[in-house]
């Protein structure tokens, strides 16, 4: 009878666990579309404020000086971007465009991109 | 038969509530480029009009039923115990439930 292996590998070293770029924006979808739901009674309130009076308006302009106000505002453009880029990836998935894995690879590429992208140009507009 | 289809639905309404959201956000970003308002006044108008009331009416419609299909999944993933669970998505269905009362009240009753 055989001993049983007591050396099993039981190697677990998360540094060396490679993730594939397309569980990066998977996970990434998720995250986003939390901060979004997370942000819409903010931008609720942004948009009730702005409406209301000429002081409303100009409080809601004045707020997107500020620096924590704005990096606020550019965590949800990037959430807003990138759950709408990897977003369009699965609708283009769901009727068979880009299923294959290089192409899958790719626009997981392009939508990681995309998102920091958007954020990039929005943090450009505000200075 | 019926439960062949479960899930179906959700996902269903996922996809046209996007897509739906996609169009407002393309518009939402037209209107800023080519005819940014230039006053609270303007913008106000802009808002409330009858036109634009509606697709923001519709959009919120659509956000709030996007946000139910979504973050109810990312509960079933990860909140196990059944009272826990129930308590989250309690929360969420009244959480959006109290949004929708004051996106209408924002859009209806603001005076011009």
């Amino acid at each position: 009878m055989m001993m049983p292996r007591k050396t099993r590998p039981t190697f677990f070293n998360l540094a060396q666990i490679e993730l594939p770029v397309g569980a990066l924006t998977s996970i990434a979808h998720r995250i986003s579309g939390l901060l979004l739901a997370v942000g819409t009674p903010a931008a609720i309130y942004l948009l009730d404020l702005s409406v209301r009076d000429a002081a409303g308006y100009a409080r809601v302009a004045a707020l997107f000086g500020e620096p924590l106000f704005r990096a606020a505002s550019l965590l949800f453009i990037w959430a807003l971007a990138h759950h709408l880029f990897a977003g369009v990836r699965h609708l283009l998935t769901d009727i068979d465009l880009g299923s294959q894995l290089q192409t899958a690879r790719r626009s997981a590429w392009l939508a990681n991109l995309g998102g920091l992208t958007v954020m990039v140009l929005a943090l450009g507009a505000m200075l | 038969m019926k439960k062949a289809f479960a899930g179906l639905r959700p996902w269903l309404l996922q996809r046209l509530t996007a897509v739906f959201m996609l169009l407002f956000v393309l518009f939402l970003l037209a209107h800023f480029l080519f005819d940014p308002p230039r006053s609270d006044a303007e913008w106000r108008g802009w808002v409330l009009s009858p036109g634009t009331s509606i697709v923001f009416t519709l959009f919120f419609a659509s956000l709030f039923l996007h946000t139910w299909v979504g973050v109810r999944d990312v509960i079933l993933d990860y909140v196990h115990p059944a009272g826990l669970r129930i308590g989250a998505l309690a929360l969420l269905g009244s959480g959006l439930l109290a949004m929708s009362a004051w996106v209408a009240r924002i859009l209806l009753f603001t005076p011009p």
